[in-house]
């Protein structure tokens, strides 16, 4: 079907519209503003948080826009496909004009184009015009590729280059871009992000995907051995540490042990140490209900003097601090505290008002003496007692279960070669670019003058060293070269 | 001598050094170029003798790392960053006026890693989260980052300031040329961007490694991206549009108003990277 005029202009229309930077620029800055947007409102969170946080219209308003889950927001999308769409039209727009100058079989070389030379760098070189020629000759061969020499009516001149393909430089930068928007595409349409908890001494080939509330079936199932964690003097954590089974076909494949920064890859999927928990033991617990004694005593360790005060008490009397430091209270005792989003075992909670400040909540797990340290404060509290023997004493030893993050991503190796494309494609565009320079020979006032011009197709300022550097080479060996604005 | 007395030295000799750098500006005497130039380079290196201490202090400890895992050792190590690319630049193209901005954005960032409450100088052992080879990439190339935008925002500033009216006052008549100014700050400008990707990217191949997903638009990733994203709208508007001067400068602020909140700012909303706050 032959097309109309009408048909062309519009086509022509969409095309100039796609390769327009004004497009590039507003796409960047809306992405911009709008991801701004997503860290401000917390992500994937449970409905009723958010209900409550917000109240009725504004949820129903942020639901209606996805703003819950924006970067997957069907409007976030079509921002990026349209960035995508924009770079390629770019691309193709301009790369057949600049592919041209970039790969010119015999560019043209004159005057002419050296009129925005930033500094003409010159020097006296003698009385022999032959010589002189001979000399930049050899050294514009040595430097440069082909350089061009013109004699003619006008004068003796060198035309020299290099670095002409660099000026493709923002088109390597826009293919990288173009490879992590399709690793990205090829990820979200062919792999999974998911994860599984699996106790100790237990296997599972299931794992619950984050997206969607679906699960998924491996090809093997993952038994966790054994699970450890350690913590260092003060307290926090040091090593999260699995040691894992992979079974298939009811068959061990593999064992090893797993760490946070150092996953196990198996058939491309990956497993990463991502959390951990404690097993409730479920009928010890009924059979012999831990109980709070009813006396404990506090430890108060001075940081300034190491020097340990001992104080008996209850939860909710309250005691004064040593050196009239302020007033602390025992408020609650839990079987199974948090630090950090980890389980740190049984603790009690107390109130601490110093002397003149505002009272805070000080966490104290029986299993970790000195953790109250790590606050730094005056004094260091700790709670001691018998009570190790019966918290523990009818409880079975401890069982965790290790929190598995299980991922398959396929498009990870082009997002990588993205990631070194770009790389390289910011060192082109920013730090190198097409040099010319222009050597003119010629006589005035009775003497050989060696003339030396250059442009760049970017930064001037690192032109100006590089054309005196070229007289410099020029010019046998300590001969005055002048530098002179063009 | 431990690593915290060095530390103090080399805050106070920065704060000379921006002295010196500001008074060379505006009385012009070599003389006070000269000190400036000297004190900067003795910051640098007490700087240098501090952060190797306190790596060293850390080993003593049995607890040894990198010392760029907290908000403390990040401020020290950003001090030296910026202060090394000030350098360079003083060097390379001969001018002492970055150093004017350079010297006493350093200082502050050292003196706030010292005086603020809430930054603790303690050495740490570190978290399994930062135990890996990337953290030193990651981190080194992010703050050369930091820095080359920390000193083309220095460089816009003046540039502001030189460009609104055209009678040349006392203070005016010292400064370089507008051409100058608009340049470096785009020389500065290309180098941070180009850290900036590295470190993003060095960040995304590091969480993919332990996450398991390079990229999860946690709250500090998301605004290396949105400072990465105004910065590219800054080159094009310049390499593609033409825009120079007065405009370039003020995307300039912005774009280190970015790189501020997401080196601070990021810190008060939940996320992956909490580690970075105390």
């Amino acid at each position: 079907m032959p097309k109309s005029a009408s048909d062309n202009r519009l086509l022509d229309r969409v095309w100039r519209f796609f390769a327009s930077v004004k497009l590039t620029v507003t796409v960047l800055s809306v992405l911009a503003l709008t991801s701004a947007v997503g860290t401000l409102v917390p992500q994937n969170q449970d409905p009723m948080v958010y209900f409550r946080q917000f109240g009725a219209t504004v949820y129903r308003l942020f639901e209606l826009l996805d703003l819950f889950d924006m970067y997957h927001s069907w409007w976030f999308q079509f921002l990026l496909l349209t960035l995508t769409v924009n770079v390629v039209v770019c691309s193709f727009d301009r790369l057949p004009a600049v592919w041209k100058i970039a790969f010119d079989k015999s560019p043209r070389f004159g005057p002419r184009q050296f009129k925005k030379s930033v500094i003409v760098a010159e020097f006296a070189a003698g009385q022999d015009a032959a010589q002189a020629q001979t000399q930049a000759e050899a050294t514009l061969t040595k430097c440069f590729r082909s350089p061009r020499i013109v004699n003619d009516e006008a004068g003796y001149a060198v035309y020299a280059e290099k670095f002409r393909w660099t000026r493709l430089g923002a088109y390597i930068v826009h293919v990288s871009i173009v490879l992590m928007l399709l690793g990205g595409l090829v990820g979200s349409m062919f792999g999974f992000e998911g994860f599984v908890n699996i106790a100790e001494g237990e296997q599972s080939d299931v794992i619950h995907l984050r997206r969607g509330h679906e699960t998924r079936q491996l090809d093997f199932a993952i038994r966790c051995d054994d699970f450890d964690v350690s913590f260092y003097s003060n307290g926090a954590p040091k090593e999260f540490r699995s040691t894992l089974t992979l079974i298939e076909n009811q068959q061990p494949a593999l064992t090893a042990d797993i760490i946070v920064n150092s996953p196990l890859r198996y058939q491309g999927i990956n497993i990463f140490q991502s959390s951990y928990g404690k097993l409730q033991a479920e009928h010890d617990h009924q059979q012999a209900p831990l109980t709070v004694p009813d006396k404990l005593t506090l430890r108060f360790t001075s940081r300034a003097s190491n020097m340990r005060y001992f104080k008996d008490t209850v939860i909710g009397q309250p005691v004064d601090l040593p050196e009239n430091a302020g007033k602390f209270v025992l408020i609650e005792y839990r079987p199974q505290a948090e630090f950090g989003g980890q389980n740190i075992g049984e603790a009690f909670i107390g109130v601490l008002t110093p002397a003149g400040g505002q009272p805070v909540e000080v966490l104290l797990p029986l299993r970790f003496a000195n953790f109250d340290k790590m606050r730094g404060g005056r004094f260091s509290i700790a709670v001691e007692g018998d009570f190790h023997e019966p918290f523990h004493a009818e409880e079975p030893p401890e069982r965790y279960y290790t929190g598995l993050q299980v991922t398959y991503d396929p498009g990870v190796l082009l997002v990588y070669a993205g990631f070194i494309v770009m790389i390289i494609g910011c060192i082109v565009t920013f730090f190198m670019s097409h040099q010319r320079y222009w050597v003119d020979i010629r006589a005035r006032k009775n003497k050989i003058w060696v003339s030396v011009r250059g442009v760049s197709n970017r930064h001037q300022l690192g032109m100006e060293r590089k054309i005196e550097k070229l007289a410099h080479r020029l010019a046998p060996a300590n001969t005055t070269i002048e530098r002179k604005p063009q | 001598m431990s690593s915290s007395l060095s530390l103090s030295i080399t805050t106070f000799v920065f704060c000379l050094a921006a002295l010196f750098y500001i008074a060379a500006v505006i009385f012009k005497r070599p003389m006070l170029g000269h000190l400036a130039t000297s004190a900067a380079i003795a910051a640098w290196a007490g700087n240098t003798v501090g952060f190797v201490q306190r790596w060293i202090e850390s080993y003593q400890m049995g607890i040894g790392h990198v010392p760029l895992s907290n908000m403390y050792e990040s401020l020290v190590f950003f001090a030296w960053t910026i202060i090394s690319v000030s350098l360079f630049v003083e060097f390379r193209y001969k001018n002492k006026l970055v150093g004017a901005f350079a010297a006493p954005l350093a200082f502050l960032a050292i003196a706030y890693a010292s005086l603020a409450p809430g930054i603790s100088d303690r050495i740490q052992p570190l978290i399994p989260a930062l135990k890996s080879n990337w953290l030193i990439a990651h981190v080194v190339t992010c703050f050369f980052g930091y820095a080359g935008f920390a000193i083309a925002f220095g460089l816009s500033l003046l540039y502001l300031f030189k460009q609104p009216g055209d009678h040349p006052d006392r203070l005016r008549s010292y400064l370089p040329s507008a051409a100058f100014l608009d340049e470096l700050t785009h020389q500065m400008t290309l180098f941070g961007f180009l850290f900036l990707t590295i470190g993003i990217i060095t960040g995304a191949v590091w969480a993919n490694s332990a996450w398991g997903s390079y990229w999860s638009w946690d709250p500090k990733e998301t605004w290396s991206l949105i400072t990465w994203l105004i910065y590219a709208v800054l080159l094009h508007a310049r390499l593609m549009r033409g825009w120079r001067g007065r405009r370039i400068a003020w995307l300039s602020i912005i774009g280190f108003m970015a790189v501020l909140f997401t080196y601070f700012g990021v810190n008060l909303l939940p996320g992956l990277h909490s580690y970075g706050q105390g």
